[in-house]
């Protein structure tokens, strides 16, 4: 056992202020949060890929099989491509606003009702 | 997995090679690299070339004719979408240095112990406890790195180094390759393709700090001696063990400051190389490394200095605002100056003369059936691709 704590010195602030971005500070520390919690879930997404794979192959599985699990490319690559459409499912807010950029003056729904209510 | 789509992520970190000091990985902590090293990529691919259009469709209207990258970052700052892609950035780098330190710290003692088995009494660790360690490395933690490379946690500790170790596969998205030396490995191959006949006796890397760019190079050239300084204590340790665990030999690991390496004659060396060093400096202390890489230098010799692209005047300021991005909101604080400076120049005023110099372009060489060729690569994920500038200068003969 390491007599040094890894919990806490693992997440230790870096020398330097750190810098926050957004006008509200608090709405970056959520999406920090969120970040992180995003990250856990993939890790368990993996490891459930990792149990399923293992009892299709063998009927069972041990902890010990989950660790020493090694995918072959091509599972390797249905993994990573699952992590991306992950990432795309979480990270869509940011895909539409930057499909929208070149259509700043793109009418509302609001608007075009209003157009469609319209008798002439 | 969609059938209508080619696979184009990072590879498996379980591709990552092994060598005797690596840390130990359960299954969830390499899952967690995993799920990193593709956030880093969707940031590169996804978000960022929308920050491109946001810059073209409602910042730079509202900014006309900025005069200086720094107007264009300063303009960014006000757009949300730059922000929320800085916000991720930057709490991608934490996360990043959170998995990896959890990782190495969890198991120091056995890390530690590894290490010192490895290195104690052996003659090509050469530390110096009395070192000052420069301001530019000391008043700031290079990318997010707690510690950065010269802080011990414990006496002998390696844990730094390994967690730096660890986490280029993560930043990178596997860009260096297996061994994350695609750096190295890309220097040997520009060496052996321009200069076959070259046959360096002996080798100096500045600023090499664990040897992940040295070790190809000492491996390519087996009857070279090769020396890699560096201020930090960990890192070459834990460099030397590494280098051992893998069968290379041929390399002293030597605790110095690169501004003052009194302890070599002049024209000790044949080659003189740093790679992505020089940005992690000063502009007062790179005179001084470039003085000291002339005086070190053999008539004959070769000097290297492997950095991203220099801010060239062709360079469009959005693109030079993105690769600044580093040295603002990742404690890289001499990457924006260093990239503006006139590097021929300085050469110059270190002794050589302008015939003498030399430039080039090298990208990362790697296992490519396992890892990404960021060279091929669309996507740019700016000031971290693996693709990088040489500049340089061959000392004429006597």
């Amino acid at each position: 056992m390491s007599t040094l704590d890894p919990l806490k010195l693992a997440g230790a602030k870096p020398k330097g202020k750190r810098p926050f971005f957004f006008k509200d500070q608090d709405v970056e520390r959520v999406l920090a949060v969120t970040m992180a919690i995003a990250q856990e879930v993939g890790v368990m997404r993996e490891r459930l890929d990792t149990v399923e794979r293992l009892l299709e192959e063998k009927g069972t599985v041990t902890r010990a099989d989950i660790e020493a699990y090694t995918p072959a490319k091509p599972v390797a690559e249905e993994r990573g491509a699952w992590t991306q459409e992950y990432l795309a499912r979480i990270l869509r807010v940011y895909q539409q606003e930057i499909e929208g950029l070149d259509k700043p003056n793109e009418a509302s729904s609001e608007e075009i009702g209003h157009e469609l209510a319209q008798k002439d | 997995m969609s059938d209508s789509k080619t696979y184009d992520g990072p590879p498996d970190y379980r591709n990552v090679g092994l060598h005797g000091m690596s840390p130990e990985t359960s299954h969830d902590e390499k899952a967690r690299f995993n799920f990193l090293a593709h956030l880093n990529r969707h940031l590169a691919a996804n978000i960022l070339p929308g920050v491109k259009t946001a810059y073209e469709t409602r910042v730079k209207p509202n900014n006309s004719s900025p005069a200086h990258r720094h107007d264009v970052r300063k303009a960014l700052l006000e757009d949300p979408l730059f922000q929320n892609w800085s916000a991720l950035r930057r709490g991608t780098m934490e996360l990043r240095q959170q998995a990896g330190r959890w990782v190495t710290i969890r198991q120091a003692e056995s890390l530690n112990a590894k290490a010192k088995e490895m290195t104690d009494g052996d003659a090509r660790l050469v530390l110096d406890p009395n070192l000052i360690i420069p301001n530019y490395l000391a008043k700031i933690d290079h990318h997010c790195m707690p510690g950065s490379y010269h802080d011990e946690l414990v006496p002998g500790d390696v844990t730094g180094a390994a967690n730096y170790d660890v986490g280029i596969f993560v930043t990178t998205g596997g860009g260096l390759g297996r061994f994350s030396d695609g750096g190295g490995e890309a220097v040997v191959a520009w060496m052996k393709k321009n200069r076959p006949d070259f046959a360096p006796k002996r080798i100096l890397d500045i600023g090499g700090g664990l040897g992940q760019n040295v070790v190809p190079i000492a491996k390519a050239y087996p009857d070279a001696e090769v020396v890699c300084v560096d201020t930090g204590a960990p890192v070459l340790r834990y460099g030397l063990a590494r280098a051992k665990s893998m069968g290379v030999e041929n390399i002293t690991f030597v605790q110095a400051n690169a501004e003052d390496l009194s302890m070599y004659e002049d024209g000790h060396f044949d080659w003189v190389q740093s790679t992505m060093f020089l940005h992690e400096t000063s502009v007062k202390a790179m005179p001084r490394i470039m003085k000291e890489s002339h005086r070190l230098l053999a008539p004959g010799g070769l000097v290297m200095h492997v950095e991203q692209p220099q801010y060239a005047k062709d360079m469009p300021l959005y693109e030079q605002a993105i690769r600044d991005w580093d040295a603002f909101y990742n404690n890289e604080p001499f990457w924006t100056k260093m990239h503006e400076l006139d590097l021929d120049q300085w050469m110059i005023d270190a002794g050589f003369e302008r015939g003498e110099l030399l430039h080039g372009g090298v990208a990362a060489v790697v296992d490519a059936d396992l890892f990404p060729q960021h060279a091929n690569d669309e996507v740019e994920d700016f000031g971290r691709k693996a693709a990088w500038h040489i500049v340089g200068a061959e000392k004429r003969a006597a």
